[in-house]
């Protein structure tokens, strides 16, 4: 079984932390992700940097130019994962966006995933009907799971339409906005967990976008199987550096 | 083989709408909406009513007799620099404008590079009293201070875009981030044939007024509505769009597709995308665009503003793949030199990215009958201190 639908059937609230790889330094890959899996995040997100993240805020896009200039490359970042699971055991997903894939070649990179022991991606620019019609045999073929967001204003057709062709977890995006734009939940986006939660959909639910501390993350774990953080993470490192990772992560769990 | 785009909104290979699912509700509703609204009676009216009060259109197709002595063939400008705000850029916001009322809009963002867009952008905001924010580079808000005044005098906010390289791929990347941010109210007016389907099909078919117009007076010049050859500069491409579009299933027009070399094609300092980019996905659409080997997509460089973008529309891709248009590169010398030659000899100063297209007069001949139009798509008013400081006026 893929390690995100075993993780997923874990009786608790899951974190998932994204970063971008190559950021701050380019080497810190690898030690960021065992010092998350060491002080309890559950699952997390690697992002490979692009040149243009149409659906990243400030935060993020700075990460990522950064990341570029220290030589993240799609190269670079698989031979730094090449021995990463013998390290840790956590779920693994690359968040990317898709040009990047493209020029890789999508089954070479594919096969690349399966190679080091990543589990599944996240490509917020390849779209739902792209993905059905092109790609899912390959994703399939290297058992990766791919995660579809889905936004407040996306229809009840099309919410089920993208649950019936998921088989991990629905990335549910918390408000119509970029990355890192809002922290706090109000009652619209409530009404918004309560009424995906109502429709019992086949794949749980892991909100994202504007969970940045132990409260935010509290109210939306309330309705959803578990709750990202990106934006706050990477400000929390550009801050502090890596060794308050351990400090991160318990504020928000415990 | 149908050069236009087929009915899930590619031309060839190329196009779709690769958007984060953010995007999609505001996507589809101009996809499922667009041509309807455009094949309203009332919306025909109001859009042609407008062109011709407002823009000044029919442009006139004007034989350049003084260029056609000098070349040995019959060359036509269409005078696409005579309308509304200097540009071809008008025919496409107003077309949106009245889209985006129609959908009920209340809020317009738009992206611009040099400015062009960003003006007619403005322009068309104040004639119908909407709200108006324009993303740009804070790198050409800086270069391009008359055209930031225009658009604020005429009521827009401008936003610099401080991200990744602080010019028109930024702008646009951050005006693709406000309606990420604002779903629902606001609607955002690309400013050419690029972006997610339906837009480079959308813009095309306001911008199509040009080649409607080419026929039509064509045939009252020379009798008949085709040339034989088309020539149009190419950044994103709508104004070569325009021009093309009645011609582009009539294999006997030559469409001739003129980019920005730059400073030379393998100079590193180019904007010629056909030569220098590869298939991939930029603004939401599948397309050639200039990028690293790792799918990063670089920054071009020309000397005119309007052709400095990594990317061209897909349609021109699928032109360019297939060989119906022929794509020719100019340097900035080489464009700087036919704008000046068309002062001297029509008295006309074009905009730099028109210069470009003239300067094809010196890379390939044509016969003496041959009749070829060139789109003179911007006049050079806002690129006098460019010529001054090249030409050391």
């Amino acid at each position: 079984m893929n390690r995100i639908n075993k993780k997923l059937k874990e009786d608790k609230k899951l974190l998932s932390i994204y970063f971008t790889a190559g950021y701050p330094t380019l080497n810190d890959t690898v030690t960021i992700i065992e010092k998350l899996e060491k002080s309890g995040t559950d699952m997390i997100e690697i992002g490979l940097p692009f040149s243009d993240p149409l659906a990243d805020g400030p935060t993020i896009q700075a990460s990522s130019t950064q990341a570029l200039k220290n030589g993240m490359t799609t190269n670079v970042l698989f031979k730094q994962l090449k021995d990463i699971r013998q390290r840790v055991s956590i779920p693994l997903i690359i968040m990317g966006y898709f040009n990047p894939m493209l020029q890789y070649g999508v089954e070479a990179f594919c096969k690349k995933c399966q190679d080091v022991g990543i589990d599944g991606l996240i490509i917020p620019d390849l779209p739902v009907d792209v993905y059905n019609e092109k790609y899912k045999a390959v994703f399939e073929k290297y058992g990766l799971i791919n995660v579809f967001l889905i936004t407040p204003q996306t229809s009840e057709k099309r919410i089920n339409f993208i649950d019936s062709i998921s088989n991990g977890f629905i990335y549910m995006v918390s408000s119509a906005s970029v990355t890192g734009s809002n922290s706090g939940f109000g009652d619209e986006q409530t009404k918004y967990f309560k009424r995906i939660a109502k429709m019992n959909l086949k794949n749980p639910q892991i909100i994202g976008f504007g969970i940045s501390d132990n409260e935010t993350f509290s109210q939306a774990t309330q309705h959803a199987k578990g709750a990202i953080i990106g934006s706050a993470f990477i400000k929390n490192l550009t801050k502090s550096g890596l060794s308050k990772i351990d400090n991160f992560i318990k504020s928000i769990i415990n | 083989m149908t050069y236009n785009i087929d009915d899930k909104g590619y031309y060839g290979e190329f196009g779709g709408a690769y958007i984060p699912e953010m995007l999609y509700p505001n996507v589809e509703e101009l996809r499922q909406n667009y041509l309807k609204v455009m094949a309203e009676p009332s919306f025909k009216k109001e859009f042609d009513q407008l062109l011709k009060d407002y823009v000044g259109r029919p442009s006139p197709l004007y034989f350049a007799k003084r260029l056609s002595d000098k070349y040995k063939t019959k060359i036509y400008l269409k005078r696409e620099d005579l309308n509304h705000t200097g540009a071809h850029k008008v025919n496409n916001t107003i077309g949106q404008i009245l889209m985006a009322q129609r959908l009920g809009k209340k809020r317009i963002i738009a992206e611009t590079g040099a400015g062009q867009h960003g003006v007619a952008t403005a322009t068309v905001c104040a004639l119908m009293g909407l709200e108006c924010i324009v993303y740009m580079g804070e790198i050409d808000i800086a270069r391009q201070a008359p055209n930031v005044a225009r658009m604020k005098m005429l009521g827009a906010t401008v936003i610099p875009a401080t991200s990744g390289s602080k010019t028109l791929k930024d702008a646009t990347n951050e005006a693709i981030r406000d309606w990420i941010n604002n779903p629902v109210d606001t609607h955002y007016i690309i400013g050419s044939v690029v972006g997610p389907h339906p837009y480079p099909d959308m813009v095309a078919r306001f911008q199509a007024v040009v080649s409607e117009e080419i026929q039509w007076q064509l045939k009252e010049k020379e009798g008949k509505t085709t040339p034989d050859y088309v020539i149009a500069c190419v950044g994103g491409g709508s104004n070569a769009a325009g021009s093309y579009y009645h011609y582009l299933e009539d294999t006997n027009v030559n469409l001739i597709a003129v980019e920005a070399a730059g400073k030379g094609v393998h100079s590193g300092e180019s904007a010629a995308t056909s030569a220098l980019g590869k298939e991939g996905i930029i603004h939401g659409s599948k397309t050639l665009l200039m990028q690293t080997d790792d799918g990063q997509i670089t920054e071009p460089y020309s000397i005119s503003a309007g052709l400095d973008y990594p990317g061209v529309g897909p349609m021109h891709a699928h032109l360019y793949k297939s060989g119906r248009a022929e794509f020719i590169s100019v340097t900035d010398n080489e464009a700087m030199t036919s704008g000046l030659e068309l002062c001297k000899l029509e008295g006309i100063i074009p905009a730099i990215e028109s210069s470009h297209a003239f300067a094809v007069l010196n890379k390939k001949t044509f016969k003496e009958d041959d009749i070829v139009v060139i789109n003179l798509s911007g006049r050079g008013d806002k690129d006098l201190d460019t010529y001054i400081k090249h030409f050391d006026l």
